[in-house]
């Protein structure tokens, strides 16, 4: 890496378009929800001043909306609201809801009760009173209500980007999945700057004297309305279909990069969370998502693979990799673990991964069923040779594919089996691996070439063209590097994907990404 | 004229109000008086609906107040708090004029009344911009009793309206109540547990203990024809200042020499109390001091000596009778 390390300010400037449009976004989500809250919240308050039993009810459900985690509450969101500006709304606004009630509340019952008295023996209303004693009184707590939600609402609105509401979220989280600090922090610190200033101008409307807040409090509505209207502006743009990447995929040579240099693709595309993201493309909100190929909601929501016929993803074909020591030890591993050995199609591997994280079977079971499937399974020979370590990583198919060696491993062999699955990540499982705690587990051709051997980047582009030449690289080179074998391929490719609803696909003639583009592309 | 029969109000298990019934008359200056939790709040504040009473009624010039819509009754009734319960968002300006906004004054006819007023309560008109927390205590009762008196309303209520403040301050106010014109014309009920303030500034007391009266009256009747022991009791401790300040020289004129004085120097009138008097020997060097009554012009000189003497006849008299 002799490149020129970019730095902070020259990456804000390269962005600053995006930086500018994410910045208003930000404010208009930050203060349209700000200004809901407030009618909603100011009555709210005012009401249970009133009806002092409801009071405790009303608080305390704002108070339990407050605990309600933020992604969990914009994924509730979205099979009522879809994705986009309407759910992320209506999160900050429930976020921003307590402190603005709460305060209305404190502020309105803290009023000094000789003065209320006074007004009503006056012979004020019941409106009079509220108007031009309460609210009037109250104001500087209710405004340091508005202060907090408006803080929070800057704070959570960072995650309106899971969900695909813009924001400068997507800087943030984007910079997260691609380890690019550059970018958390172009995102981070105006979100940063934004709080501090909020913060700072409300307090100093809120120490305003009685006299100058009047016209303050007048002024306020229209400047709510006027910074909420800055989400509106830069969402202008529109086509036939709609893509939803998640913020890894999005900065990444072999994701939309990939997509816009080497196939041209030009589509509309908004940012979202990898959580959220399936199920949005089955609520008709998203056409066309990023994800992995085999992963189990493809099947749970009716979802079908793109192929990739310019060969932009680059291949992560599954095998078994063993330490070379085992192998001498274990004479009869290497056939056993080639039973499997070309089983395993994508189609096969997404039903199974479907089993297991949708209909909540266990691995075990699982594992056991597509063995009888195939006629491979045998009952256990219990036999006490000698003992082999499986590892695997800590998701469905990789304890599936445990499961499977287990028992192919006691059917066919006398040898006994410990498992230690759940290991972490790449590097955690491999660290195991090379320091002699586990004999054996699944890898990926593609987490082999780029996050183990770390390959440069001009092989990777040559290596990608077939499953094959990657599949001879990543096997030799660990066999030089680290004295340990990559049995034969499994069969299915764990990729990277783009994906479209099975139906729409199908209405459109869309089978690969060129005929993607070439829908896209046609009038 | 007040008119409050069979007043009861209950709060929980307790009787606040246990059927009371009096008269106020037109002009009077009535004062409930009565220890901490007697009732007599609670009875202030069912005349201008600031509660609602359980049963029994109260009318004002022969109205019921319970047939009028609340809002407009008290825009006719002046109301005076202890903690004066100004507006801390308003001016002094605007907290007087409070009650002509809501009775819909125009600007210069309430500008004008606030003026004439602030100079009644001896208030510089530099304060009409400021607020009330840039005043005194006794300022701020002072704004308390304008707003209240603004609108010229014929009845005024009271709730201990100088109980907050020091006694230097509040016998001064006191003064300047006794001496203010626009209150000669009002009938004034005035809640307090002071039984000196009660003695000053009322024309009728009514004494109250656990929701009933136990005796109305004027202060002389309260003082030499206690009803109770309850009465005797309650005005026990103070009885020879009280007797002191109810007394007055008409009272005990006969008991005094016969003595003629200067008819053209400076008299003290015969209305003036004992305690007056008293005060006057205090700050003045003078062994004789000239009074007059003033029904027949006659002119007496007084020393210490006699004056006591003609107090203790008066007394031994009123116990004879």
């Amino acid at each position: 890496m002799n490149e020129h390390q970019q730095t902070l300010w020259e990456f804000m400037q390269q962005q600053a378009d995006k930086l500018g449009v994410q910045t208003m976004q930000h404010i208009g989500l930050t203060f349209i929800s700000l200004f809901i809250a407030v009618l909603v919240g100011l009555p709210l308050g005012i009401y249970i001043t009133r009806k002092k039993q409801l009071s405790g009810i009303v608080l305390g459900i704002a108070g339990i909306l407050q605990t309600i985690p933020s992604i969990a509450l914009l994924g509730f969101m979205i099979p009522v609201l879809g994705i986009g500006a309407k759910p992320a709304i209506v999160a900050l606004l429930l976020y921003a809801l307590l402190p603005i009630i709460r305060n209305t509340y404190t502020g309105i019952t803290g009023v000094d009760g000789a003065v209320k008295e006074a007004a009503v023996a006056m012979g004020m209303n019941k409106w009079q009173v509220l108007f031009k004693v309460e609210l009037p009184l109250a104001m500087p707590v209710i405004l340091a209500g508005i202060r907090t939600a408006t803080v929070i609402n800057v704070g959570v609105a960072t995650l309106a980007s899971y969900i695909a509401a813009g924001g400068l979220g997507e800087f943030i989280f984007g910079g997260i999945s691609l380890n690019n600090t550059n970018m958390i922090l172009a995102g981070a610190i105006p979100a940063a700057i934004l709080a501090i200033l909020f913060d700072f101008l409300l307090s100093r409307l809120q120490k305003l004297n009685f006299k100058k807040i009047k016209g303050a409090v007048r002024f306020a509505p229209a400047l709510l309305i006027l910074l909420s209207g800055l989400y509106f502006i830069p969402s202008a743009y529109g086509s036939k279909l709609t893509a939803g990447f998640t913020p890894e995929f999005m900065g990444r040579q072999d994701g939309n990069l990939g997509l816009i240099s080497k196939y041209g693709l030009k589509i509309h595309t908004i940012v979202i969370n990898d959580a959220v993201m399936y199920k949005a493309a089955q609520e008709k909100e998203l056409d066309v998502i990023s994800g992995y190929s085999t992963d189990g909601r493809l099947k749970a929501y009716n979802l079908i693979v793109l192929d990739d016929d310019k060969k932009i993803f680059p291949p992560y074909y599954a095998a078994p990799i063993v330490r070379g020591d085992a192998l001498r030890k274990f004479p009869e591993l290497e056939k056993t673990l080639n039973l499997l050995a070309g089983t395993i199609t994508d189609s096969v591997m997404t039903e199974l991964n479907y089993k297991t994280d949708y209909l909540h079977q266990t691995p075990e079971r699982v594992a056991k069923d597509f063995l009888l499937s195939k006629k491979l399974y045998k009952p256990e020979r219990g036999g006490h040779d000698a003992v082999v370590r499986i590892g695997s990583k800590i998701f469905g198919e990789q304890y599936i594919l445990a499961s499977m060696y287990t028992m192919l491993i006691k059917g066919y062999t006398n040898y006994d089996v410990a498992t230690k699955t759940g290991l972490g990540g790449t590097k955690i499982v491999f660290d195991a691996m090379t320091n002699d705690q586990i004999d054996v587990y699944p890898e990926y051709t593609g987490t082999g070439l780029l996050a183990i051997l770390q390959a440069p980047p001009q092989t990777v582009t040559r290596l990608q063209v077939s499953k094959d030449s990657t599949y001879n690289y990543v096997q030799a080179e660990f066999k030089k590097r680290y004295n340990i074998k990559w049995l034969k391929p499994i069969g299915f490719n764990n990729a990277y994907a783009l994906m479209m609803r099975e139906q729409q696909a199908k209405e459109l003639n869309i089978k690969t990404i060129s005929n993607l583009k070439r829908y896209l592309d046609s009038k | 004229m007040i008119k409050i029969d069979r007043l009861v109000k209950t709060f929980g298990a307790t009787k606040a109000v246990d059927g009371i019934s009096f008269e106020v008359n037109e002009g009077e200056n009535m004062v409930l008086l009565g220890t901490s939790g007697c009732g007599k709040t609670t009875t202030l504040k069912m005349l201008n609906r600031l509660i609602e009473p359980d049963s029994g009624t109260i009318s004002i010039n022969g109205e019921n107040i319970m047939e009028q819509p609340p809002e407009l009754l008290r825009r006719g009734i002046g109301y005076v708090l202890q903690n004066n319960g100004l507006f801390p968002h308003y001016t002094v300006a605007e907290n007087i004029a409070i009650v002509p906004n809501l009775l819909k004054w125009d600007k210069a006819k309430t500008q004008k009344r606030i003026e004439e007023l602030l100079g009644k309560l001896h208030l510089d008109k530099k304060y009409l911009n400021v607020y009330p927390n840039e005043l005194s205590g006794g300022q701020q009762q002072r704004i308390g009793l304008a707003r209240a008196l603004v609108a010229d309303p014929p009845v005024l209520l009271m709730d201990e309206p100088f109980g907050a403040l020091d006694n230097v301050t509040r016998s001064k106010i006191h003064r300047e109540f006794l001496a203010l014109d626009e209150l000669k014309r009002k009938t004034i009920i005035m809640v307090t547990h002071d039984v000196q303030e009660a003695f000053e500034l009322a024309d009728r007391i009514a004494l109250m203990d656990k929701g009933k009266i136990v005796q109305i009256g004027s202060p002389s009747d309260l003082l030499f024809n206690p009803k109770s022991a309850f009465v005797r009791d309650f005005l026990k401790e103070q009885h020879l200042q009280l007797e002191f300040k109810t007394i007055t020289l008409n009272d005990i004129w006969q008991h005094l020499p016969p003595a003629a004085g200067d008819k053209n120097t400076h008299h003290l009138p015969a209305e003036a109390g004992v305690w007056d008097v008293l005060e006057k020997f205090k700050f003045s060097p003078k062994e004789h001091l000239d009074i007059i009554n003033k029904q027949n012009k006659e002119v007496k000189s007084i020393t210490f000596d006699e004056l006591m003497a003609a107090f203790s006849k008066y007394k031994n008299h009123q116990a004879h009778e």
